[in-house]
């Protein structure tokens, strides 16, 4: 068995001081496996946001440790974190984040050009990658000219380009509708056939029904960690995916 | 990730905002070429007022009477003329010609042409005022001496009376008497509102028969050895002049002296001082520009970059380091305001090659330098500075940032 994707201890995350402190993250341990999809609920305010933001090396937390496919990233320069963000983490975020103004292809190939890959290498993956989430043929579409499904899709195509060791996801459905959002957890579905590792945020039951693996948090804690299907078979909602499709 | 490559991002986000990256170019543009503009107009109004005096003669003072009308204590005479010429009390003086001028009407065939200045002087004057004859000849001593009338004419005067004929030879009228043309004046810059090529020239003792009268001198023109002892040829002269004046002087005036005497150096120096300043406010003024310019192109740096953190933090997510995204954005900067700049730079260089009120500009280097270095400067600092914050900014505080 290969070392985990992901191994965090002990957590925390203090934030304000004082009388004002809030607790986000209040002693979160979590190990990970690779090619597993898990779900991370929790209400407003329980710290699930906070965790995905120090998960995708976007935030620093107070103290603890944070282990990257065998990497202690809270000991990493600057320099190294964007080496690490752009080679181990696909982020996806609730608000697509697509680069205005840019083209779908564009958007994808960005991860690329930052690792330093070939202009036509980067833009034969950058297809192929729009081509899994099923957008190949709006790859010269700028993001306003998307639909939010659409963008969303881009946005999962350009976290998978550069086939990162995890997927995180924050509220990747939040801004969609029930339709976008069966057409991205389709994608997710699929991925996690592949065997790409899947960490998602979401706090519609839904969407946590899908995964492999279902985590609640409240208050920064972990409350309940639930095993829906086994680690190495493909997640429960492919097959419903496949034929919705 | 590749310089190149880096490059080829700061173009696309220039692209992404035509409109803006274009306006922030004309600012810039307007700022340099105000600046280069301006400052060569001053330099060649500067250039063209000393290249005028110059061309009357550095090396000359001019001695005027103070007097008004023909007071005979204040007068000048045809003996202190002589006088100066003493070689032991004025050594440095290489020529002195006296100038007798009115204004007169010139006859020919029928033709009327008034003239300004008909002056009337010795042969050394032609040398000494730096008005060198064309066509034709100078009348020489023995004219002078025998009171010819014989007459050299300035351009104008040519122009008037004798269109598409030549004037050498040919019989003018000028106060009842017959004048022979023997020589034509070169073309000579104009000094502004008086035409000096709208003059004639005769000996004194003709024009005095005719004209004059034998009464005070206009002036008389004092010619230095060299341009370097002009100031030393003035005191020379005015040392003999108070001698000789002051007899007749002394029961009118102490307090002034009964002459004038203009020195075309220092004329010239004064004329440079003041174009000099003319210059510094025209670059003040420009500088003004240059700087509310600045102030426009470290607006929409601010705004661009502070509009685009979002975006910086989308890239760092991606796994931007914070030295290509800090590249990309100073090339950003320095294309807008090196491209500005430079079209600035070319504007005011074919602006240059058009006279703008009057005066041909002639470019200041410098001052190309002073305008491209300030406006690259500014645009570099006001658009490196928001984006190093930017680039510093954790990534999810750049993503939170509105």
């Amino acid at each position: 068995m290969s070392r985990p994707v992901l191994e965090v201890h002990d957590l925390r995350k203090i934030y304000g001081e004082g009388e004002a402190t809030v607790r986000a993250l209040d002693g979160v341990s979590l190990v990970v496996e690779r090619g597993d999809y898990v779900a991370i609920m929790g209400s407003s305010g329980s710290g699930k946001s906070t965790l995905m933001n120090i998960l995708g090396a976007l935030d620093v937390p107070s103290s603890g440790t944070y282990h990257l496919d065998g990497v202690d990233v809270s000991k990493l320069a600057d320099r190294q974190l964007a080496l690490a963000r752009n080679r181990l983490i696909g982020f996806i975020f609730q608000a697509f984040n697509l680069i205005p103004r840019t083209s779908a292809v564009a958007n994808v190939e960005l991860p690329l050009a930052y690792a330093g890959v070939k202009p036509k290498e980067r833009r034969r993956r950058a297809l192929a990658a729009l081509g899994v989430v099923g957008l190949a043929d709006r790859a010269r579409h700028e993001p306003n000219q998307l639909s939010g499904g659409q963008q969303q899709r881009v946005a999962v195509a350009r976290a998978l380009v550069t086939e990162p060791a995890l997927l995180l996801a924050d509220e990747p459905t939040g801004n969609l509708d029930s339709h976008s959002t069966e057409d991205v957890l389709n994608v997710f579905d699929q991925l996690s056939t592949a065997g790409r590792t899947i960490v998602i945020i979401t706090h519609e039951p839904e969407v946590g029904a899908r995964a492999k693996r279902l985590i609640r948090l409240v208050d920064g804690k972990i409350v309940e960690d639930n095993r829906q299907s086994p680690l190495h078979q493909p997640p429960v909602g492919a097959f419903a995916g496949r034929h919705a499709q | 990730m590749s310089f190149q490559e880096v490059v080829r991002f700061a173009l696309r986000g220039l692209s992404a905002n035509k409109l803006r990256s274009s306006l922030t170019m004309l600012g810039i543009l307007i700022g340099v070429a105000a600046v280069i503009l301006l400052v060569a107009v001053g330099n060649g109004s500067a250039k063209a007022i000393s290249d005028r005096i110059e061309a009357l003669g550095t090396n000359t003072i001019t001695v005027m009477s103070a007097g008004r009308g023909g007071s005979t204590n204040t007068a000048l005479t045809t003996e202190m003329a002589d006088a100066l010429t003493d070689e032991s009390m004025a050594p440095d003086v290489k020529s002195v010609s006296p100038v007798v001028s009115s204004s007169a009407t010139i006859t020919y065939e029928g033709t009327d042409h008034d003239v300004n200045s008909f002056v009337g002087t010795t042969p050394g004057w032609f040398t000494a005022s730096n008005t060198p004859v064309g066509e034709g000849a100078a009348f020489t001593a023995d004219d002078e001496a025998q009171a010819r009338r014989v007459v050299v004419l300035g351009q104008t005067v040519v122009e008037e009376l004798f269109p598409g004929v030549d004037p050498i030879d040919k019989q003018v009228t000028v106060g009842g008497a017959l004048f022979t043309v023997v020589g034509v004046l070169d073309e000579k810059s104009s000094t502004g509102q008086n035409d000096a090529n709208d003059t004639a020239v005769a000996p004194m003792s003709a024009v005095r028969q005719v004209l004059t009268g034998y009464g005070a001198l206009s002036s008389i023109l004092v010619e230095a050895k060299d341009p370097d002892k002009v100031d030393l040829v003035q005191s020379e002269v005015s040392t003999i002049l108070d001698q000789r004046m002051t007899a007749t002087s002394s029961s009118t005036s102490t307090t002034s002296t009964p002459y004038r005497i203009q020195n075309a150096s220092q004329l010239l120096e004064t004329q440079t001082a003041t174009a000099d300043t003319f210059t510094t406010l025209l670059g003040a003024v420009a500088a003004i520009s240059l700087l509310v310019g600045g102030i426009g192109i470290t607006n929409i740096m601010l705004v661009t970059v502070t509009e685009r953190t979002r975006e910086i933090g989308i890239r760092k997510a991606l796994g931007a380091p914070r030295r290509v995204i800090l590249t990309q954005f100073l090339i950003e900067a320095t294309l807008l305001s090196v491209i500005g700049g430079a079209l600035g730079v070319a504007a005011a260089l074919i602006g240059s090659s058009f006279e703008i009120v009057g005066v041909k500009p002639v470019i200041v280097p410098s001052s190309v330098g002073l305008a491209l270095g300030v406006s690259i400067a500014i645009g570099l600092f006001f658009g490196g500075l928001p984006a190093s914050r930017a680039a510093r900014l954790r990534p999810i505080d750049a993503l939170r940032y509105e």
